[in-house]
């Protein structure tokens, strides 16, 4: 026999480790980059990093084929073909930049608001938005719009702070878990890792998601509820709760509204709105002397059953609304149950799980802390139900009642910020009131007013016209969806497109693939893009369009602005923005250059700074005209958006040298992220980590590090003012009043008590001709249109079935590789099918976003993601049907007017195996050349 | 080299946590990513950007629905690479001697500079563990990141592998299956731990933990039944139970 | 499995060479002369030329020497040293007929060595536990069979051959059907393969990844099973009952011609479906066969 052979065990990795932010999605882990001869060749997670701890997920891991995807446009482009011809000529730098200030330079001058800026998987918003803000144009947003606004507007308005990516289960404490409609999310390593605390602990998981993949794999308890009736399934525990009086009084009193007296006078304009005091605070019922006192007074102690009698009438606190609204027997899980597609016996057995797990043994933390009010407690009580949602839920027109249902389950169990519930991360909470209101005065040549997005309180901060018309080209802020916070990109080219309200001339588009699988109504988007006026000049005469690869928006762009890949550029992930802290500490992180680009191109944010600076912006040049900004990096370091407070927050300068959170700029802050790892990290000390609305210590600590100028405790808006004032407009009170054919609809769906609709599709598509619920998940190992690309992550999920459930597989008599036509009331799919069974009986899904267009990606046009994949996108109209009442009404939220994916309704036909997936779309000629 | 040691001294291999495996390829990725750059030739691909991508890597992960007798279905993420078998059937068919087992800690390698490609090693192994790479034409296989675990040049916390290291979930154990003591025998043992198709005798030192009972609780309803017991049906009821109750306090 | 061509041309015209040196080897009254020349140089060729054809399925031919060395465990390196030593055996004992010198002993010699090769080769598929039809005696008896029976009709021994032709014949209706047994009767089941037979019944649901692998292509190929009954039929017509046929009609050398050709057609098929059929267990974790 032969020795073993000699391998050498010790094989060094790297000539250099560089470390900084992925960006294979938003999640933002830590990496490692480690350099060969200059070149990548080995990314893993950085150990030290809050975001993911040392791991990595299947993206980030493919980062390096990222880098060098034959797709990563090589430099600007000019259009030469059509619209959608993909013909393109290379240009420079120069002339790309100054063909854009040709563009916008008239139009700031005249009417700036002629410019539409939308930008999609935006990191940079606080950029963005200033720079739009600067330029004067109220038409800026990023994607939310069609994302999640509904999660995070309803947390916001509810909590003063949402799931998303802004708070976080408590994993260590935590005994039940809720998971409703999560598939990826954006904390996409934090959930598994905080999952898999769970599971260590032996703690229950609990998923509600019409199909059971990933986490709901995992879970223990599977919820098979039917799309867009979690809302009652919710509520049905809220009421199965309340009667078994399983519900944290003490919370409720003292950290809710729940004991903030409503004006109840059937008379007054003001119905509904809580009874203040001369200073306009909200009051309670102190219980200490049985009197009205301010919510917030010093030592109160709120009186759940707070009532006061005045001038004839009754007034109560809102927890007598809630306990009339709640009790009601249309809640009772019989009722409900046949809807939801789940049992009545689940539904009761979910709620004891939480009442046991809120109530039984709860947690304490022996840590002493003080109340906004003064009261000292001794402990931290826990109740250790925590809860996460995502786009299960907010991608429904009832979205954000369903997320505020949502809170006030939470608010009822006092599982918010108390141990083993659910925590924000700084900077949040920041309730509704502390954000800034919607701004939209656009005046030529000047910035606007202010931040054009924001929380509306009321009618009065519309973004409405003198005249009442809509501000905004994409209608937000207006009665349609009053409170839509993150603008509506989904609506920007239709609306542009059919000038209503208004043309537009140039669009500016970044980093949102809309031409394709960020659309609803893909075919019409195409369309509205390439069509023309009756003088043959295109209807939304210039887009400029930012993307780093060649994508299927690319090919309907007049001007490319190449931007660099993750690796080759500065970021800033900011606390001004949409920072990586975590519960226990305010965290900020940066990307840096770890490898030089070999193209043509430059940082998006750094093109942006240039070309404000070549606009004369405010803020981007000195008083002599020059620019202030060399690049993107001189401004993280530099801009300061209030004295004291910039980008960044880490190693800024003070008066004893570096201090952390409010200081001057220091020359060497990027400097040292760098060589902290990327990020930066401020712990919050231990007694003020928890109750944090409430905990003076912890606003001490925010107001020390610069998040906020003053102490903003508040209470949990189980009872929504902003709601009220929207319905009391819509009942015929106020100066600003609604559009006639709104009134209802406002007074049904801004309802100030959580509430259950059913998606408004349901009113315009006949259940029983589109039987079946047609959704989308994203797949943990792909990132939207851009895995695709990646020569490692496509041989994963190259092609993407349509899963069928059982039920629904039997009736149509199908077998391993048929395909089906899917047939919503707006259009028609052909596709390949699949079989499921541990899906909703009348559901069917597919992964999102695999599909692509022929000639796009650096692909070969006969790749199985643009021969067999496809798109749901195909079959989802961002309007739903006529209905004969002279409008096309948004399919979209009633409140925040978040585009309702999932609302999608479909009727399912055995096909004959058509060539390729239907419908199919002309090959797009290759901007890059045949890369392969 | 192609007989079998008759013993080693320890058995390093993996546990799987088919509780935890969130499918979320993690592990798939971070092992092409490793072993690309790491042991032996690079992990091809072939047509990347074409028609008809293939390539190669030394775990993947599969998913499978379970249908129980009682109850709704169920799903299972199931990660798998080289289980580096006791009696590993790859290692005697092997006509070079370039699949062996290492004697000192149990791991199964393929020197590729013996390796005529021949293919008769992946027949022989009953899991799907290896794969022949078209582009260097040698067998590869999971390595258990020989070339990480005893690595010098790396912090002692990251000597564990690639996959072990990036799993989010924390699906994936890494250690010695010869000592009773170790962290991962007692999870297995705790857990159930169960070899792969032991029919086939292979005797896999890579150990799996069965995922843990689901939706069990249509059993414990009446349990806690209690858990809902009724203050009150209506609202007046409820509003006087509340005046009660905060009476107390 | 994908039936690789070489595979199929590999073991079906080797078989045939070895099965006819074996016939020569034995032979108590050899050709001598011009005679013994042909039929060496005949058996060489499809023996060599199966080997050529084997060594195409070696992605590093070139290290093919490297197969010698682990004869003590491996049926493949036992086929190169068996193969090489009844190819210098016999073609020793050629080489002295040649030349008129009848050593009859090293003819049994060498009639041994090539059964032991053609016994190797099958052994290198019976000995895989993974592939349950392939992993039994009946694929060596097969193997052994066919090489026979084919040596028979190259050297025109029309008894034997017709004798080896029925008994072949039923021998591949048997394994045919017990083949088809053999996969449940294993016990490999996709159970077993992931633990999961406790919770209930396990599918496959979703692919590990869509791609393409050297696994799925190599190993889980079901492309061709679908026509596998029609190919039974045609294999057993061509392989045994036409030449039995032949072999009972005068004119034995026009006929014994026909009998062959038909006889390595025959083969030829039914060695496509002993690849195509193999069934090995990693189909399982795929979801497939
Ligand atoms: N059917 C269906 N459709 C959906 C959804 C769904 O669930 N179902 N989800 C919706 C949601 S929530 C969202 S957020 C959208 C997402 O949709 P998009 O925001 O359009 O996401 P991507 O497809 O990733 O497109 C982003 C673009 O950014 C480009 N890009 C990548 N990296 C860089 C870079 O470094 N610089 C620049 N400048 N560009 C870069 C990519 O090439 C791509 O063209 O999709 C929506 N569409
Ligand atoms: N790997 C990866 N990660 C990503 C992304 C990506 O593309 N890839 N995209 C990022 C972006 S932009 C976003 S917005 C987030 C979104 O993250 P997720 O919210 O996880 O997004 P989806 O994949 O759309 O998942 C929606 C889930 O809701 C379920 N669902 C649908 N309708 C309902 C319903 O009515 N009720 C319930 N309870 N569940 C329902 C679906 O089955 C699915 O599991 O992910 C981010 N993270
Ligand atoms: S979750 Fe994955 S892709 Fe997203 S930032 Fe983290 S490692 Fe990168
Ligand atoms: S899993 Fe396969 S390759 Fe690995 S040791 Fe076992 S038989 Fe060999
Ligand atoms: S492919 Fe290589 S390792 Fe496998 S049996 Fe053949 S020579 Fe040995
Ligand atoms: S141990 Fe190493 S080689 Fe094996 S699967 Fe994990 S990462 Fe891949
Ligand atoms: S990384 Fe972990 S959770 Fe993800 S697929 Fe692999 S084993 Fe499962
Ligand atoms: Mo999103």
């Amino acid at each position: 026999m032969t020795p073993e052979p000699q391998i050498e065990l010790s094989p060094r990795i790297s000539d250099e480790v560089r470390k900084t932010t992925c960006y294979m999605c938003a999640c933002r882990c830590g990496i490692n980059v480690h350099l060969k001869e200059g070149r990548v060749t080995y990314i893993e997670g950085n150990r030290d990093h809050p975001v993911n701890r040392g791991v990595l997920c299947a993206k980030g891991a493919a980062g390096l084929k990222q880098v060098t995807s034959p797709a990563r446009l090589r430099a600007p482009l000019r259009r030469v073909g059509p619209r959608g011809s993909g013909e393109f000529e290379e240009i420079g730098w120069d002339e790309a930049l100054e063909t854009a200030v040709s563009w916008l330079k008239p139009l700031r001058e005249t009417a700036p608001e002629k410019l539409a800026f939308f930008t999609g998987r935006d990191q940079s918003q606080s950029l963005t938005g200033w720079w739009a803000e600067q330029f004067g144009t109220p038409n800026f947003a990023a994607h939310g719009g069609f994302c999640s606004v509904n999660m995070a507007a309803a947390g916001i308005y509810t909590l003063g702070g949402s799931f998303w990516e802004f708070g976080s289960p408590d994993w260590e404490h935590a005994r039940v878990m809720l998971l409703f409609g999560v598939a990826e999310d954006h904390d996409s390593n934090p959930i598994k890792l905080g999952l898999a605390k769970l599971k260590a602990r032996g703690a229950k998981i609990i998923g509600v998601n019409p199909v059971r993949s990933g986490y709901n794999a995992i879970a223990d308890e599977w919820v098979g509820i039917t799309p867009g009736t979690d809302g009652l399934f919710i509520l049905s525990l809220v009421r199965e709760l309340l009667r078994a009086g399983r519900i944290d009084l003490d919370y409720l009193a003292r950290f809710t509204n729940a004991p903030v007296l409503l004006d109840c006078d059937p008379k007054s304009a003001e119905r509904g709105l809580f009874l203040r005091d001369e200073e306009g605070r909200p009051l309670v019922i102190d219980r200490r002397t049985g009197k009205p006192a301010p919510w917030d007074g010093e030592g109160v102690e709120p009186d759940l059953r707070g009532r006061i009698r005045r001038a004839g009438v009754t007034h109560h606190a809102v927890m007598f609304e809630l306990a009339e609204r709640y009790l009601d027997p249309g809640y009772a899980p019989e009722k409900v149950a046949e809807r939801c597609g789940i049992s009545p016996d689940q539904i009761r057995h979910v709620a004891a799980e939480l009442a046991r797990a809120a109530f039984d043994d709860p947690p304490a933390l022996p840590r002493r802390w003080t109340d906004f009010r003064g009261k000292t407690h001794e402990t931290m009580p826990g109740r250790a139900v925590a809860v996460h949602a995502m786009r299960g839920i907010s991608a429904h027109a009832n979205g954000f009642q369903t997320a505020r249902a949502l809170h006030l389950l939470q608010a009822l169990l006092g599982a918010v910020e108390t141990p083993g519930s659910f925590r924000f991360k700084p900077p949040y909470p920041k309730p509704a009131r502390a954000h800034s209101k919607p701004h939209h005065r656009s005046r030529p040549g000047k910035p606007l007013d202010g931040p054009p997005l924001g929380y509306p309180q009321g009618p009065e901060d519309l973004a409405l016209k003198d005249d009442g018309s809509p501000a905004r080209i994409d209608k937000a802020f207006t009665w349609e969806n009053p409170l839509s916070a993150h603008g509506l990109m989904q609506m920007v080219i239709s609306n542009a497109h059919a000038g209503d309200p208004y043309r537009i001339d140039t669009l500016f588009l970044y980093m949102a693939n809309m031409a394709w699988n960020s659309s609803m109504n893909t075919r019409g988007t195409i369309e509205m893009l390439t069509d023309t006026d009756e003088t043959g000049a295109y209807r939304i005469p210039h887009i400029i369009y930012s993307d780093a690869y060649s994508s299927e928006m690319v090919a309907y762009a007049d001007l490319i602005l190449p931007d660099t890949t993750y690796l080759e550029r500065h970021d800033c992930i900011s606390l001004l923005d949409r920072p990586i802290s975590e519960p226990d500490a305010a965290a900020d992180a940066i990307r840096w250059p770890v490898i030089e680009p070999d193209r043509d191109v430059r940082a998006f944010q750094t093109v942006l700074l240039d070309l404000g600076a070549r606009l004369g912006l405010p803020g981007m040049v000195d008083g002599a005209g020059a620019p202030k900004y060399a690049d993107y990096a001189d401004y993280i370091t530099n801009h300061e958006r209030q004295p004291g407070i910039g980008p960044l927050a880490g190693w800024r300068t003070g008066p004893q040298g570096i201090a952390h959170g409010r200081g001057g700029p220091n020359e060497a802050q990027i400097e040292s992220y760098i060589g902290n790892g990327g990020f930066f990290t401020a712990e919050i000390p231990a007694d003020a980590a928890y109750y944090k609305p409430w905990n003076r210590a912890y606003w001490d600590w925010a107001v020390s590090l610069g998040l906020v100028d003053g102490p903003r405790p508040d209470l949990i808006q189980l009872w929504c003012e902003p709601l009220r004032r929207f319905q009391l407009a819509a009942e015929g009170h106020g100066p600003r009043q609604p559009p006639d054919h709104l009134r209802g609809r406002i007074r049904t769906t801004h309802e100030p008590l959580p509430v259950w609709h059913a998606p408004l599709s349901d009113a315009f598509e006949d259940p029983a001709a589109y039987p079946v619920h047609a959704i989308t998940q994203r797949p943990m190992a792909m990132y939207h249109s851009w895995g695709s690309q990646n020569a490692w992550l496509r041989q994963i999920h190259g092609v993407n079935p349509l899963y069928l459930p059982t039920h629904w597989w039997e009736k149509l008599g199908l077998a391993e590789g048929d395909w089906v036509r899917v047939t919503s009331s707006h259009g028609e799919i052909t596709v390949p099918a699949a079989h499921m069974a541990a899906l909703n009986r009348d559901t069917v899904w597919t992964w999102n976003a695999i599909g692509k267009r022929k000639g796009t990606w650096a692909l070969d046009p006969k790749a199985p993601e643009a021969t067999k994949g496809f798109l749901l996108n195909h079959l989802i109209h961002e309007l739903l049907p006529e209905r004969g009442d002279g409008h096309r009404w948004a399919n979209a939220d009633a409140v925040t007017g978040q585009a309702a994916w999932f609302d999608l309704r479909v009727r399912l036909e055995k096909s004959a195996a058509p060539e390729e997936s239907q419908p199919v779309f002309e090959e797009i000629r290759s901007t890059v050349g045949d890369a392969r | 080299m192609t007989a079998l040691p008759d013993r080693t001294d320890r058995k390093l291999g993996l546990v799987i946590d088919l509780d935890t495996c969130v499918g979320c390829h993690a592990c798939v990725v971070a092992c092409k990513g490793w072993n690309d750059q790491g042991y032996g030739a690079p992990l091809s691909d072939q047509e990347p950007y074409g028609a008809d991508p293939s390539g190669t890597f030394l775990n993947r992960v599969h998913s499978y629905e379970i249908k129980p007798a009682t109850g709704g279905a169920q799903h299972v993420h199931f990660p798998k690479s080289c289980l580096h078998c006791e009696d590993a059937p790859c290692v005697p068919v092997c006509p070079t001697g370039a699949s062996y087992k290492r004697a000192e800690d149990g791991i199964v390698l393929v020197n590729e500079d013996a390796c005529i490609g021949c293919g008769l090693c992946a027949w022989a192994c009953p899991y799907g563990a290896r794969e022949l790479d078209l582009a260097a034409g040698v067998m590869k296989k999971c390595t258990l990141c020989v070339d990480r675990i005893y690595n010098e040049a790396l912090p002692e916390e990251d000597r564990e592998p690639a996959c072990v290291r990036t799993c989010p979930a924390n699906a994936r154990h890494f250690g010695d299956l010869g000592d009773p003591d170790s962290a991962v025998s007692q999870l297995v043992a705790e857990r159930g731990g169960i070899d792969l198709m032991p029919e086939q005798g292979a005797k896999p030192v890579n150990k799996y933990l069965p995922p843990r009972p689901r939706d069990a609780w249509e059993g414990e309803a009446d349990v806690l039944a209690p858990y809902l017991a009724l203050v009150a049906e209506e609202p007046q009821g409820f509003l006087g139970w509340l005046d009660r109750t905060l009476g107390k306090i | 499995m994908q039936p690789a061509r070489s595979l199929i041309l590999f073991t079906t015209l080797s078989g045939l060479g070895f099965g006819l040196l074996v016939w020569l080897g034995v032979d108590p009254t050899p050709p001598t002369g011009w005679v013994a020349l042909v039929f060496f140089a005949l058996a060489f060729l499809l023996a060599l030329g199966g080997l050529a054809a084997s060594s195409r399925h070696l992605h590093r031919p070139e290290r093919a020497l490297r197969a010698f060395t682990q004869w003590r465990t491996s049926w493949l390196s036992r086929e190169a040293w068996a193969a090489a030593l009844a190819l210098a055996v016999m073609g020793l004992h050629g080489l002295l007929l040649v030349l008129d010198i009848v050593l009859l002993p090293l003819g049994w010699l060498g009639a041994l060595l090539s059964l032991a090769t053609v016994t190797t080769t099958a052994m290198i598929y019976a000995s895989l536990r993974t592939v349950p039809r392939w992993h039994h005696w009946s694929t060596p008896a097969l193997f052994l069979g066919l090489a026979l029976t084919g040596g028979a009709l190259l050297s025109g021994r029309v008894p034997v051959a017709s004798g080896l032709l029925l008994v072949i014949g039923a021998l591949q209706l048997w394994v045919w059907w017990d083949g088809d047994r053999r996969f449940a009767r294993s016990g490999t089941t996709l159970a077993t393969a992931t633990g999961l037979g406790e919770a209930g019944t396990p599918r496959a649901l979703f692919p590990p990844h869509t791609g393409d692998n050297y696994l799925l292509h190599e190993m889980v190929h079901v492309v061709g099973r679908r026509h596998a009954m029609k190919l039974r039929v045609i294999a057993l017509l061509l392989m045994v009952l036409v030449p039995l046929g032949m072999l009972q009609l005068p004119m034995p050398h026009v006929f014994g011609l026909l009998a062959l050709v038909s006889h390595v057609a025959g083969v030829l098929v039914s060695r496509w479906l002993f690849f195509a059929e193999a069934e090995h267990v990693v189909g399982l974790y795929y979801g497939r066969r």
